[in-house]
């Protein structure tokens, strides 16, 4: 559904405040006031995005260096799914090509 | 118990006016404000003067209130912005929205609701059906309604956002179309300004609201994609059409205040020329008129010469505005009643009236 | 309008009222509260038109917060009335703590903290223990200070629901109660004051050191909560959790991550304040 070319950026990172619990992780959004629960991978995903704007397949590629997603398009398929959540819920952005 | 708002009103205009109250008279001020939706600006303006302790954590749990209210409604705004995306027409945020994102004086510490937008009439399938597919679906499912919104008011019946639970007033023009009065929504519209920031609403990592930006360089300066706001002399006239040409004056001191502040920021000698040609234009000569001359009489506005003076039925104005004891109630129910008889007759003509009371008995 | 005020805790109130007689209950259940010159709320209790000021009176509920479609109330429960009135100016304006619908006692300056439905048994269990040696701290509302996280006293009448009446009655007969109110919408309630030594000492709190989350009629049972679930019905138990924004988030998550929480299940009294002390002494 969604293009494989489609950039996603995260807020910088003191946009939100994330408190890790047991199994799962609190996100406080500075801007909506809206407190987020997220399981994994979200939180891996929002640090290794950094203030860069990347696609689904640059970010699984990051990501792969330090967890295991399991098969290459497997990985991608999460990944792409977990940034359009992010992006209805407006924790990331879409950015449209220049 | 023989005060009314007045009380209210001194402490606005004039804040040093608060340093004689004893402890019955700040419990009076203040249930006075909140029952006016003006708690949180009057937190604003005694921000500078010495108040009683017990007083200041009242107002400072005004702030708190008044900042999260801001806070949820840009991003409101914002979640607007992303869900009309792909429409290519202006989307004008209205009223206190418009305030605070602009980051003006009638935004501080303002009460704000519902998101108020407005749009061209001739979109409104295409906004609503965007709206629709984002997550907002209709309030009120009422055939009879629906179609009188549809037909004769101002605006789509109401949305609200399924998971955030927050309202959408969708508006095509300021006033009902039955109104005696033809505001020219083309020319609002055509007169708006995009805001500064990309998408809009504090784009940066902290809201506008909470005094911290760090906006992101504009790359797309024909305003693409960005939320309008309506030219100053346009929001003083949909202010004063709002007061004084559709509704009873409840929320009056408020909207006064706003339009006082509106006044006080964009006041210029060429300003004031503007709001006499626009005012006509929108058929709104009157109640701008009104607007002007009553903020001057009580909040004490600095105003031209010749926009001064006292029409007859500035009085009545006054003594509905003002109509609120020291314990909160609305008082002069007779006065609030002409008010209210006045307020179905501005909104449509008499036969109208009828047949909508006639329906409207009918089903409850 | 006839007029009463009282201090709870941290927290003033001037209550207003068209008839003579819910000011005459409150004025003899708080006699022992301070009465403030200056308060924080208004709450007003006005008979919803001219007419039902005398003829079946009705009262509404006005005040410096509203809701919009509030249920009117006949006057027998004016005191009822006001009591909702209090908790709404609550829930809707307080804001300089994070506020938890919950009850809650204190020992040696630690706090218990209970939280649960309507009907869990955290009013009751409160008011049992607050004659046990706990002093009570409140049955409504929990205020937490978002500086220093400890729990803020606010301890009004407590409401005790149909059968836990009885019961109060019977372990606490020398406790002041307020009159029966039968027919209400949540069934028979009856008010009692809290014990003399939470009037005298509601300016203090103490830290919270255990989470209970009661459930009143099953098997004795106890079950680790963890800090997730926690946080999330905790912020359901919350009137103003979102409204504090970042100081709601910051207070939230340090209480979640410093106090232990456990479910409970109870049959009677006495088998949960055994609980009460066996987690406590383990735990707390």
């Amino acid at each position: 559904m969604a293009d494989p070319k489609t950039l996603y950026q995260a807020e910088p990172a003191d946009a939100r405040i994330v408190e890790p619990l047991d199994m799962m992780t609190l996100i406080y959004q500075r801007r909506s006031g809206i407190t987020h629960m997220v399981g994994e991978p979200v939180p891996q995903m929002l640090e290794a995005m950094g203030e860069d704007a990347v696609d689904a397949a640059t970010l699984a590629a990051r990501l792969a260096v330090s967890f295991d997603l399991g098969g290459q398009d497997d990985a991608v398929t999460l990944i792409t799914e977990r940034l359009e959540e992010l992006a209805e819920l407006g924790l990331v952005e879409r950015v449209t090509d220049a | 118990m023989s005060r009314d708002a007045m009380l209210l009103v001194d402490a606005l205009r004039d804040p040093a006016t608060t340093r004689g109250l004893d402890a019955q008279g700040w419990t009076e001020l203040l249930s006075m404000a909140r029952a006016e939706q003006l708690v949180g600006t009057l937190a604003e303006r005694l921000k500078i003067e010495s108040v009683p302790p017990k007083v200041a954590e009242i107002l400072a749990e005004a702030r708190i209130n008044a900042d999260y209210q801001h806070r949820s409604a840009l991003w409101e705004a914002d979640c607007a912005r992303r869900a009309l995306a792909g429409y290519g027409g202006k989307v004008v945020l209205l009223k206190g929205t418009a305030y605070v994102a602009s980051g003006l004086k009638a935004g501080e510490g303002r009460s704000i609701g519902d998101l108020d937008i407005l749009v061209a009439r001739d979109d409104l399938s295409q906004v609503e059906e965007a709206l629709l597919a984002a997550g907002w679906e209709w309030v009120k499912p009422d055939p009879y309604d629906d179609a009188y919104y549809r037909d004769h008011m101002h605006e789509l019946p109401p949305l609200i956002h399924k998971e955030r639970d927050r309202m959408i007033d969708v508006h095509h023009t300021i006033l009902p179309l039955t109104a005696r009065r033809r505001p020219d929504a083309v020319a609002m519209l055509g007169r708006s300004k995009p805001l500064p920031f990309r998408g809009g609403v504090g784009a940066g990592p902290v809201s506008v609201a909470q005094g911290l930006t760090s906006p992101t360089p504009d790359p797309s300066p024909e305003g693409e994609g960005r939320l309008h706001t309506l030219a100053p002399t346009d929001m003083v006239c949909h202010s004063a059409a709002h007061l004084f040409a559709d509704g009873d004056l409840a929320g009056g001191l408020r909207n006064l205040w706003d339009i006082h502040c509106l006044l006080g920021e964009f006041s210029s000698a060429e300003f004031w020329v503007q709001l006499r040609s626009r005012a006509s234009l929108h058929q709104l000569s009157e109640p701008v008129e009104r607007a002007v001359r009553l903020a001057h009489q009580l909040y004490g506005t600095q105003i031209p010469q010749e926009w001064a003076g006292w029409d007859r039925q500035d009085k009545w104005y006054v003594a509905r505005l003002t109509a609120r004891d020291g314990w909160g109630r609305p008082t002069r129910q007779f006065i609030r009643l002409i008010f209210y008889i006045r307020s179905h007759w501005l909104r449509m003509p008499l036969l109208m009236l009828a047949r909508h009371l006639w329906v409207k008995w009918r089903k409850g | 309008m006839h007029e009463f005020r009282v201090q709870v805790g941290p927290a003033a109130f001037r209550i207003g009222s068209a008839w003579r007689a819910p000011i005459d209950q409150l004025a003899h259940l708080y006699r022992d509260y301070p009465q403030p010159d200056f308060t924080d709320f208004t709450v007003r209790l006005e008979p919803t038109t001219w007419l039902r000021r005398w003829l079946r009176p009705s009262v509404a509920i006005g005040g410096d917060y509203m809701l919009p479609d509030a249920a009117p109330l006949p006057l027998a429960q004016g005191l009822l009335a006001a009591e909702m009135a209090m908790n709404l100016q609550m829930a809707l304006g307080w804001r300089r703590h994070l506020l938890l619908h919950a009850s809650a006692v204190e020992r040696d300056g630690r706090v218990l903290v209970m939280t649960g439905q309507s009907g869990s048994g955290k009013s009751t269990l409160s008011a049992l223990l607050g004659s046990e040696g706990w002093r009570f701290l409140g049955d409504e509302f929990v205020l937490l200070d978002p500086v220093t996280g400890n729990v803020v006293p606010f301890p009004r009448l407590i409401s005790l629901k149909n059968e836990a009446i009885a019961a109060m009655q019977s372990a606490q007969p020398d406790a002041r109660f307020g009159p029966l109110l039968a027919g209400t919408p949540k069934g028979d309630i009856r008010h009692v004051v809290p014990p003399a030594d939470a009037i005298a000492q509601m300016g203090q709190g103490g830290a919270p050191a255990l989470l209970l989350f009661p459930r009143y009629g099953y098997p004795g049972a106890v079950r680790e909560v963890a800090p997730g679930e926690t946080f999330m019905r905790l912020t359901q138990a919350s009137t103003n959790y979102v409204a504090l924004g970042e100081a709601g988030f910051i207070t939230l998550t340090r209480f979640v991550k410093s106090v232990p929480s456990r479910a409970i299940d109870y049959q009677s009294g006495d088998e949960a304040i055994a609980l009460v002390e066996k987690l406590w002494e383990r735990l707390a």
